[in-house]
């Protein structure tokens, strides 16, 4: 649904996007992952034809976003970063005149349906600047759903919600990309890996890494490792668990008792070495499979770009 | 076409919502009520009351000038600001049509806000025997809307540049302000003079609309620079998407 070729944006000298090539598909909830300022919100800005990138094609369910952006917007529902309101309006009046705007058939009906979705039938006539920024946000969100667009283009849409309504815009967000395609940028590591099929990581401006989050999470920590805290971790504790088929090291971790294992990947040992462990004569306290977070895959990644880039 | 209605009926309900819109329209009609009530009190103490229609819309042309920069300035540089624009340039909406459609509503607001002080000369008539002149007042009316229609266009353009209001405001008077002066430069004859005479912004206005005189020549100068104005709003709204 959406198709993004050599994508590349200048600001003035400064490339904020470089040749950006990814795509999504249809029924798939596509993360965009990167810190601030790694050329998201130009991406996006391009995707929904808000501007138009400086060389490289986009495609949107199935049109170009230059050549024919009038068709593309018309298909895509887009919540900018800073959700654009009115606020001396209601929130009906203001569904009202975006959907005028965009000949959304049987207008009053889908207005009910929105407020329906986003949970805002209550405040239907409150003025939006009345509003908190929670319900600012679903106004932003129920304004990008209006017109049952195929393709939903979020722009950070829990930055600035506090805990419970970023919980409630993410479940949100999740019921949404049963039936439609949805891009959905971000800089929280979770929200990526609990909300996303797919995960594209982008730094300054260029894709580092592309794939589902449980993949880019094995792939990246290479092997799995486990950690295991026993009430006594002497004698021949160690060579028993290196016995074990699977068990590439084993290491002592920074308590005494504290031991971390490292496995080749795909295997999973946990119950050898709890069985290894008890009949050993030794209590098990504690044992835990540790998958490397998407936090240090981030800074490994973004990291090694970095490297990259003072080296050329 | 029906975006543009779309947008000039959103802005236009705006300035009725709007606190600064009736602000303009208080000041506006106790200055211009000012004027008349006193020139009725002495016209009446004279025994002579001046039978010209043009006595409120005299005043008004001059404060219109001023203070429709206000009316413009939020247009296009408020939605900048807001960030409300990317809503708008993401919508199927085309660029000519967004700012055709903000320029429309102010026109709206503008001609209601003008066509309410048409009660003076309707009661002037009343006071006075033959009554005004209604073919030269309908003229400096109908000349007037054209000039303001000029006015909100080079306005809107202004506002399509800051996404800062005041300066939106400021830069549009001072444009105005200069095309009224050009015409000063006209003195004599001359190429120079003679093109200065046609793009002086006000000269179009008092020496032949308030006088009674409706010229093509006239009507095409503010057209032309009323659509001119649109155009290149529209092409600075698209250029934005560039930078």
């Amino acid at each position: 649904m959406i198709q993004a070729q050599s994508l590349t944006k200048f600001y003035g000298e400064h490339p904020a996007v470089r040749d950006l090539t990814f795509e999504a598909r249809k029924g798939e909830i596509l993360g965009f992952l990167g810190p601030n300022g790694a050329g998201k919100t130009t991406t996006m800005r391009i995707l929904t034809g808000y501007m138009p990138p400086s060389r490289g094609r986009a495609k949107v369910a199935g049109f170009d976003v230059v050549e024919e952006s009038m068709e593309v917007r018309r298909r895509v529902g887009y919540l900018p970063e800073t959700v654009p309101l009115y606020p001396e309006l209601s929130v009906v009046e203001y569904l009202a005149f975006i959907g005028a705007l965009r000949r959304v058939p049987d207008l009053d009906g889908r207005i009910d349906a929105v407020l329906e979705e986003v949970h805002l039938v209550d405040r239907a006539d409150s003025y939006i600047g009345n509003l908190s920024k929670g319900l600012r946000q679903r106004v932003g969100l129920a304004q990008a759903l209006l017109h049952q667009p195929e393709v939903l283009i979020l722009d950070e849409p829990t930055i600035g919600l506090d805990p419970a309504q970023i919980i409630e815009v993410r479940k949100l967000i999740q019921g949404l990309g049963k039936d439609r395609t949805v891009l959905l940028s971000t800089h929280i590591l979770s929200e990526a890996q609990q909300v996303c099929d797919r995960v594209v990581i982008i730094n300054k401006g260029a894709i580092v890494a592309e794939d589902t989050p449980a993949h880019l999470q094995s792939q990246l920590a290479g092997a799995e490792r486990i950690a295991v805290r026993v009430a006594d971790g002497d004698g021949d504790l160690r060579s028993r668990l290196m016995a074990i088929p699977g068990v590439v090291s084993v290491q002592d971790g920074p308590v005494r008792g504290d031991l971390e294992i490292s496995s080749s990947p795909g295997r999973d040992i946990r119950a050898r070495i709890a069985k290894t462990i008890v009949e050993a004569g030794h209590d098990l306290l504690e044992l835990r499979a540790v998958g490397a977070s998407l936090e240090e895959i981030f800074l490994q990644l973004t990291a090694d770009e970095s490297a990259d880039q003072d080296g050329g | 076409m029906r975006n543009v209605w779309i947008i000039a009926g959103r802005e236009l309900r705006h300035y009725f919502i709007s606190p600064m819109a009736y602000v303009l329209a208080f000041l506006l009609y106790l200055i211009l009520g000012g004027l008349f009530a006193i020139n009725v009190y002495y016209g009446l103490q004279t025994g002579q009351v001046n039978p010209d229609g043009r006595l409120v819309i005299g005043p008004m042309v001059t404060i219109l000038i001023f203070t429709t920069p206000i009316v413009t300035m939020r247009l296009l540089a408020e939605e900048q600001s807001t960030g409300t624009i990317e809503l708008l340039l993401t919508a199927p909406v085309r660029d000519w049509e967004l700012v055709v459609g903000k320029w429309l509503g102010a026109l709206g607001f503008m001609v209601v806000l003008m066509a309410v002080t048409w009660v003076y000369p309707i009661i002037l008539h009343r006071m006075t025997n033959p009554g005004i002149d209604q073919g030269q007042l309908v003229s400096a009316y109908f000349g007037l809307v054209l000039m303001v229609a000029a006015i909100l266009a080079i306005g809107t353009l202004i506002s399509a540049f800051f996404s800062n209001t005041l300066a939106a405001a400021g830069a549009t008077l001072a444009l105005i302000l200069l095309l009224w002066i050009i015409g000063g430069f006209a003195s004599g004859a001359g190429g120079a003079n003679e093109v200065a005479r046609y793009l002086s912004f006000v000269s179009h206005y008092y020496d032949n609309f308030y006088r009674g005189v409706v010229d093509v020549k006239d009507v095409v100068y503010y057209v032309s620079l009323t659509v001119l104005a649109l155009f290149l709003g529209s092409q600075v709204v698209e250029s934005r998407r560039w930078r």
